[in-house]
């Protein structure tokens, strides 16, 4: 695969052909999909912007601090999940992803499809967090002109957790899978700074690196920069080029173990 | 679908330098840290329309080099191309002009298998009005009609790999490669797998099967590559292959009544007759004959029965003894174990 391909209008056809596939099989599976989304997020947004608060452990305005990280966590771990576990399936035992390998499209594009597959996954995943958040919560104060910019971290967001699933799935052996989750995602689950501002972690400095390097970091941020920036928060333009650079790191790594799973 | 295949054949006779359907020039693929080559400086032709069977045992390169050709497998270095292409430059041409039914079951298990055909099509750039269309007159013409909705995994083995022909052909393919076809099916599913092959050649689609089976190589191909260790050991129709075989037809004869030896010296005599060899054991209560023969064991039966009645003998049981495929398959790669 090492000589460009030209992507010409027939290749243009194949992606989406590969790219309606998946999106065909996730509606009909919309039930289980929506419910897996939905059940994490809430109980989690249930139990420290309600519960919590009504107990008087956390302050009122913590909720409003949380929805944003929740969206940023949904849209980055729903797309890790939709691309890596397949992938990992896929490889190893069923090997049904050969199909799709043999359908005129460089084998870089169809790796590029699961980024971009993963992605549309995560983003609805987060966009559907916006009416549970209303619900649940009693207010949400959001800067509504902020929404545009807050679409843009979400996309990226989700891309960037495609090429994160993506690289898990080509790394990752299936023997393997269930300590690399443990190890790798529970750790990105809590440095995303979903549950707390990055900025206010100066006494945990240790701590705050870590959550540095993790590209959720980058859409909590980000989020609240553009609907709460009344919390503490990154600058916008930080966290744009964090994504956009974690997007192509994960991406490029993604893609090149795509290819050697692909290709024997 | 029928009207593009039949079609074909009369547009390469426009152009008779075409390329071969399918050419291996000095190929070469080398795994990883694995210090023999799985191929190893294999080449071969495909003509436009013929049914070309690759046999060897397993583990000698096959499925390797139909790897290569259908793009899944990088060569080490060497040629290969499909109708033209060549698949290492350009692998997304190739695949748009060939068609896979891999060794292994590998169908789309999130899709019902109507669904199957149909996203192939839609991968392969099929237009959106045609693909169902296409995808009901395989499923009738694979006998999988009443399946279009069932899921993969409730298809028996035959059920299944007619349904990965079927998706195999969806969208067009000028070359369809067929990785030992009908492993694991039964006599029934096999027939019907063998069927639909000479019916595609028939329409102008050009099959390369690998198989170790030499009865589907004998009955299928019009040519056979016999390959072993990743090298071409002979390649040619399976009866100029049977031919060319240095052993030779026999003729077993169980006979009563008659004296041996003058018997087996008038037989010696006869034309069409290399040898006469006597099998009887001690105890046996009959005569067993083998007699060689230069040709066919068909055509020196006539003289060899007359002159075995001039001798005022019995025969009880005659068999015939022709060498098949299979004779030149052991003769080329031995009786080991692999």
């Amino acid at each position: 695969m090492s000589v460009p391909v030209k992507v010409g209008p027939g290749q243009g056809r194949a992606f989406l052909g590969v790219l309606g596939r998946d999106l065909a099989v996730t509606g009909k599976e919309f039930g289980s999909f929506i419910s897996q989304v939905l059940m994490q997020p809430f109980f989690l947004l249930f139990v420290f912007g309600v519960v919590l608060g009504q107990l008087g452990y956390v302050t009122p305005g913590y909720a409003q601090l949380l929805l944003p990280g929740l969206l940023a966590l949904n849209a980055f771990f729903v797309a890790v999940q939709a691309t890596a576990i397949p992938l990992v399936i896929d490889f190893s035992y069923t090997k049904e992803i050969e199909d799709r390998l043999l359908a005129p499209l460089s084998t870089r594009l169809v790796a590029v499809e699961k980024i971009v597959f993963g992605a549309s996954r995560g983003l609805f995943g987060s966009l559907v967090m916006i009416p549970v958040g209303y619900i649940v919560l009693d207010e949400v104060n959001w800067v509504l002109s902020g929404l545009p910019f807050a679409a843009v971290l979400l996309v990226l967001g989700s891309l960037s957790g495609g090429a994160a699933g993506l690289v898990l799935g080509t790394l990752v052996s299936p023997r393997k899978i269930n300590v690399v989750f443990a190890l790798v995602i529970t750790p990105l689950l809590f440095t995303g700074s979903t549950q707390f501002p990055f900025l206010q972690l100066e006494n945990l400095r240790w701590f705050q690196v870590i959550c540095a390097l993790n590209p959720i970091t980058y859409v909590s941020e980000g989020l609240r920069g553009a609907l709460t920036p009344a919390v503490p928060h990154l600058p916008g333009w930080l966290c744009l080029l964090a994504l956009v650079a974690s997007c192509l790191l994960l991406g490029a790594i993604g893609i090149q173990g795509f290819v050697r799973r692909a290709l024997d | 679908m029928s009207t593009e295949t039949t079609t074909r054949p009369s547009a390469d006779e426009l152009t008779p330098d075409a390329a071969p359907a399918v050419e291996v020039r000095d190929l070469v693929k080398r795994y990883g840290r694995s210090t023999t080559p799985a191929v190893d400086g294999l080449s071969f032709a495909v003509r436009r329309g013929e049914v070309f069977g690759l046999l060897g045992p397993n583990g000698a390169g096959k499925t390797t080099t139909v790897g290569v050709l259908t793009t899944r497998v990088t060569k080490t270095s060497g040629l290969a191309t499909v109708a033209g292409i060549d698949v290492a430059t350009n692998p997304v041409g190739a695949r748009a002009v060939l068609g896979v039914v891999p060794q292994r079951p590998n169908l789309d298990r999130s899709l019902d298998a109507r669904g199957n055909l149909v996203w192939h099509a839609a991968y392969h750039g099929v237009p959106r009005a045609q693909r169902g269309r296409l995808a009901d007159e395989l499923l009738e013409r694979m006998g999988l009609a009443e399946k279009a909705k069932t899921n993969p995994d409730e298809l028996s083995g035959g059920q299944a790999q007619r349904l990965i022909i079927a998706r195999g052909l969806m969208h067009d393919p000028q070359v369809l490669f067929l990785d030992e076809p009908s492993t694991g099916l039964d006599p029934q599913a096999r027939l019907f797998v063998h069927d639909r092959v000479t019916e595609l050649a028939a329409s102008g689609v050009t099959v390369v099967l690998t198989t170790h089976d030499m009865d589907e190589a004998a009955k299928l191909a019009d040519r056979v590559g016999i390959v072993d260790h990743g090298k071409l050991l002979a390649l040619d129709t399976p009866s100029a292959l049977v031919a060319a075989l240095p052993g030779e037809a026999t003729i077993d004869l169980t006979i009563t009544g008659a004296d041996v030896d003058v018997l087996a010296g008038r037989l010696g005599e006869l034309r069409g007759v290399s040898s006469v060899e006597d099998l009887s054991g001690e105890a046996a209560s009959a005569t067993h004959l083998r007699v060689g023969c230069d040709g066919e064991a068909g055509a020196a039966l006539p003289p060899v029965l007359a002159a075995v009645a001039d001798a005022g003998a019995v025969v009880t049981q005659v068999e015939l003894g022709e060498p098949t495929l299979e004779d030149v398959f052991i003769d080329l790669t031995g009786r080991g174990l692999r």
